[in-house]
């Protein structure tokens, strides 16, 4: 069986400390969780992070039976395929279960903690989306193709050695798809899901008057927003360090970079949101601004190890209009109800942090990828616009043909009653606030 | 609608990969690669028109 380009060697003290960055990507999840239960009706809120915690599980659990085993790590058996006299890996071929896997400290055992955590975070991303109207079974259903379905496949081209990571080593197109922290890999995947989502389960009840105008259903608890924003920071600091480390081979000292990166992204994300927002509203908005520091997190990932504050800065900036503009755009001319923004803050911010790669990134003249042979050369952007084609081309219509096929079997969408009652008491018999009176319909016409 | 954009965001990234494989010039790989995208955008758009909501879908 052919091996792809090897990956990282790490000292017994480096595994450590990349173990203890690794240790903070649940915190992403945790934020993220907080961030779709607050932005969602009060109604909703213990299904939600009910929700969270279920397709978090399902998640990891699916990884562990055979999404690692397609995912793979770099330098690991792969399923090759020669075309045009070049080998292309389109799939790992690791065993089930990770078994074969040294789970002692290895980069490529490492690889595969990460994997499984970052799966469960991909996960939460289209609760946003189907958030008040999304069945729990179906969720976890739907979770069952991403992570054991869409995301290995990407995650095996970008991270695990495939065919997009060596498009540097083949074709001489710069180091290949770079993309340390998964702006393509996690939250462009995770975005075009929740599209799909979206589309498929309709908006909810009320939110379109018979004219087309959407109607504001704000979100329930704005503390848990912005709480779950500080959490997500400190779950990207991980996420990028980790992916940075294990991916792309960086230098560990290289890590500072990736967290100051990671941080003056999301603030000027921020910043530009509420900025825009208190433009555009007289005041700045909660929801918006969170929105948007989730999208310069998500942008700052592709490129955190090669770019430069400054450039970061930009990112950040770019990524923070994109989503303040983008969530309006979306619900008022694609008439999508999207609750969490999932859509703008990870797939729009995402696919704009592969390409920030292609405009930002610094990669030095004549250095050598890990693996490869050759010098790096020029073309980076090419590399990174076949990625953006690959996650638009392949993984949008792979992730909404599955999720289309699972809804002619079970169908996704909680029945009318359902989302009038909420889902609280119609899917788990008790709310989240029982000491709380909830009203019917009150933002819905004729409830 | 739907289909024939499911369909073209397909042959996009066919064209993208064509053209990765096939063709060794770099301006001219280029160029094609960003044919595909054209095409997938095209794909996208017509993805999109056809989930429009219609007037009876609106609640």
């Amino acid at each position: 069986m052919p091996m792809p380009a090897s990956g990282p060697v790490f000292s017994i003290p480096e595994s450590i400390v990349c173990l203890l960055f690794i240790a903070l990507v649940p915190l992403a999840a945790a934020g993220l969780a907080l961030i779709n239960t607050g932005l969602g009706r009060l109604r909703s809120a213990a299904h939600s992070m009910m929700a969270s915690l279920c397709v978090f599980s399902v998640a990891v659990l699916v990884y562990f039976l055979w999404g690692q085993s397609l995912q793979g790590f770099a330098g690991e058996p792969a399923r090759i395929a020669i075309l045009g006299g070049k080998s292309w890996s389109w799939l790992a071929n690791g065993s089930l279960f990770f078994r074969h896997l040294p789970l002692g400290g290895s980069p490529a055992s490492l690889a595969a903690l990460l994997g499984m955590i970052t799966v469960g975070v991909v996960a939460l991303i289209p609760l946003g989306s189907g958030a008040d109207r999304w069945r729990l079974y179906s969720a976890c259903l739907s979770t069952v193709l991403l992570a054991g379905i869409a995301f290995p496949i990407f995650a095996h081209w970008a991270w695990g050695g495939g065919w997009l990571a060596q498009l540097g080593a083949h074709y001489g197109l710069g180091r290949g798809f770079i993309d340390a922290g998964g702006s393509g890999a996690i939250a462009a995947l995770g975005g075009l899901a929740a599209l799909s989502i979206a589309w498929i389960l309709g908006p909810r009840q009320g939110k379109y008057s018979l004219d087309g105008m959407p109607t504001a259903i704000p979100g329930h608890n704005a503390i848990f927003v912005l709480f779950g924003c500080i959490l997500a920071l400190l779950g990207w600091w991980g996420l990028n360090s980790a992916g940075a480390l294990l991916y792309l081979a960086v230098p560990f000292g290289r890590v500072v970079l990736v967290i100051v990166n990671t941080t003056l992204s999301a603030a000027a994300a921020a910043l530009t949101a509420a900025i825009i927002t208190s433009v555009r509203f007289g005041r700045p908005d909660a929801s918006l601004t969170s929105n948007g520091w989730i999208g310069g997190l998500v942008a700052s990932s592709a490129g955190c190890a090669f770019v430069a504050p400054l450039g970061s800065l930009a990112i950040g900036i770019i990524a923070g209009a994109l989503v303040a503009l983008s969530v309006e755009w979306i619900e008022l001319r694609l008439s999508i109800d999207d609750p969490g923004g999932s859509i703008s803050a990870f797939g729009i911010a995402g696919i704009w942090g592969v390409l920030a790669v292609a405009i930002f990134a610094h990669i030095p003249a004549g250095s050598m990828a890990p693996g490869e042979t050759a010098p790096i050369q020029s073309d980076q952007w090419l590399a990174q616009f076949i990625g953006i084609a690959t996650l638009i081309g392949f993984v949008l219509p792979l992730v909404y043909g599955l999720n289309w096929l699972l809804n002619r079997f079970v169908p996704q969408r909680v029945a009318p009653e359902g989302e009038r009652q909420g889902l609280d008491l119609y899917e788990l018999g008790a709310g989240a606030y029982p000491e709380t009176v909830t009203h019917g319909d009150e933002y819905t016409r004729g409830g | 609608m739907k289909l024939l954009g499911f369909l073209l965001l397909l042959a996009g990234w066919a064209i993208v990969l064509a053209a990765i494989v096939l063709l060794p010039a770099a301006a001219v790989r280029g160029a094609f690669v960003l044919a595909g995208i054209a095409v997938e955008v095209l794909g996208l758009g017509l993805f999109i028109r056809a989930h429009l909501l219609s007037p009876g879908e609106l609640r």
